[in-house]
């Protein structure tokens, strides 16, 4: 069994609670073992792209510092989690003036350079796994199902720090509802973003996002949207008039594996 | 002009904002374009000739989604958002300037706002 150092988040632990359960029961389902590191942060939400401001780095500087020292790579759920902990390993392993501050703030004895390897959940099935070997895995098919694949904004931009996929034309997640049987339609809106944080004082701005985003999944006929992002689930849920279910990946993953247990979540 | 306000808003953002060619491709792929004041191109305009403070006394610093829509299809690699950020940290770092405080949060809340839009905000908005 492989085993692989897992940095669940904050919302993973409180509102998001499904997210973190389908992701551990599928990959024990998958032979892979995900292990915490004894102590993490908040990664912060959001990346301060700051070029001269270590004190925003320092939080997702821990968890990546643990994982340096645990010597496995590190696997995140959580679109933005994936987002802060990639953006600050790609800033920080090319500003030497940051890791020496860093380095400093938090009394490491050795530098943090961007030395740990970090997978997105996806990427782990992709490259790890690989798409074949999951399909051979699955028990539940969804039975060609047409289901979108919300990216939003976090998960591939920018690109040039997140790496994950082609930024306007990914396929990880298409590839990825192939492999649990369904069918995987190709959307607009599937790369923009649901409104975000912006819902906590401007619910318009976030419901006027969130309905174009739903409204072309509608369109297109799908008949589930999949997302690896609370926040992207709320905004899509609550913030706009339509029906049609939004689910996380790893749900329908534990789901197609057949490890889908009753939900704990509200 | 404020020269040092210039200046710690380039070195800030990392952008050398004079590569911009205008084509305005920024503001097309902004999903907040209608509820700005000041759109993404005239922020790199406005940084650029050091027209900084009307900026910063602007909406718009709040309306920037962090999608990096801007960033990702920009042709000249000219990277806005950080440009957006630089100057919405010159607006928050500033002493009672917080755009979010604690208080205001409760009445923000529902049962199924997820924590990540509490911090991301307090990220954005506060010093």
């Amino acid at each position: 069994m492989e085993t692989f150092t897992y940095y669940p988040g904050c919302t993973l632990r409180t509102k998001a609670k499904d997210l973190d359960k389908y992701a551990r029961s599928s990959a024990a389902a998958l032979g892979i073992c995900l292990e915490e590191p004894d102590e993490w942060q908040c990664c912060g939400g959001a990346y301060t792209t700051a070029a001269n401001e270590p004190a925003t780095k320092l939080s997702a500087v821990r968890t990546l510092n643990a994982a340096k020292k645990l010597g496995r790579p590190l696997i995140t759920v959580c679109s933005a989690c994936h987002n802060v902990i990639k953006q600050t390993n790609y800033d920080i392993s090319r500003n030497e003036a940051m890791q020496t501050k860093v380095k400093n703030y938090l009394g490491l004895e050795e530098a943090y350079t961007g030395e740990t390897t970090i997978y997105h959940y996806l990427e782990m099935l992709r490259d790890v796994v690989g798409f074949d070997k999951l399909a051979e895995k699955v028990v539940n098919p969804f039975n060609g199902k047409k289901i979108a694949a919300y990216y939003g904004c976090l998960l591939l931009r920018p690109s040039k720090a997140m790496a994950m996929d082609d930024p306007e034309n990914p396929t990880i997640m298409e590839d990825f509802i192939r492999a649990v049987g369904g069918t995987p339609v190709i959307w607009q809106q599937r790369n923009e973003c649901c409104g975000g944080y912006i819902t906590m004082e401007d619910k318009a701005q976030a419901a006027k996002r969130s309905n174009i985003v739903m409204k072309n999944a509608e369109d297109i006929g799908a008949e589930m949207v999949i997302t690896a992002c609370p926040l992207c689930l709320y905004n899509l849920k609550k913030n706009s008039d339509s029906n049609l279910p939004v689910h996380y990946f790893t749900e329908i993953l534990a789901e197609a594996l057949g490890v889908k247990e009753d939900s704990g979540n509200e | 002009m404020n020269n040092s306000l210039k200046d710690w808003v380039d070195i800030t953002s990392g952008v050398n904002v004079r590569k911009c060619m205008r084509c305005g491709k920024c503001s097309a792929a902004c999903p907040s374009y209608d509820e700005m004041e000041y759109h993404p191109h005239q922020f790199v305009y406005m940084v650029e000739k050091g027209d900084i403070e009307p900026l910063m006394a602007s909406e718009s610093l709040y309306r920037c989604l962090t999608c990096f829509a801007c960033v990702e299809r920009c042709p000249r690699n000219v990277e806005p958002a950080k440009v957006v950020e630089a100057v919405r940290l010159a607006a928050v770092r500033k002493q009672g300037n917080n755009h979010l405080i604690p208080d205001q949060i409760p009445a923000m809340l529902d049962d199924d706002m997820p924590q990540q839009a509490i911090v991301t905000a307090f990220r954005k908005y506060t010093k």
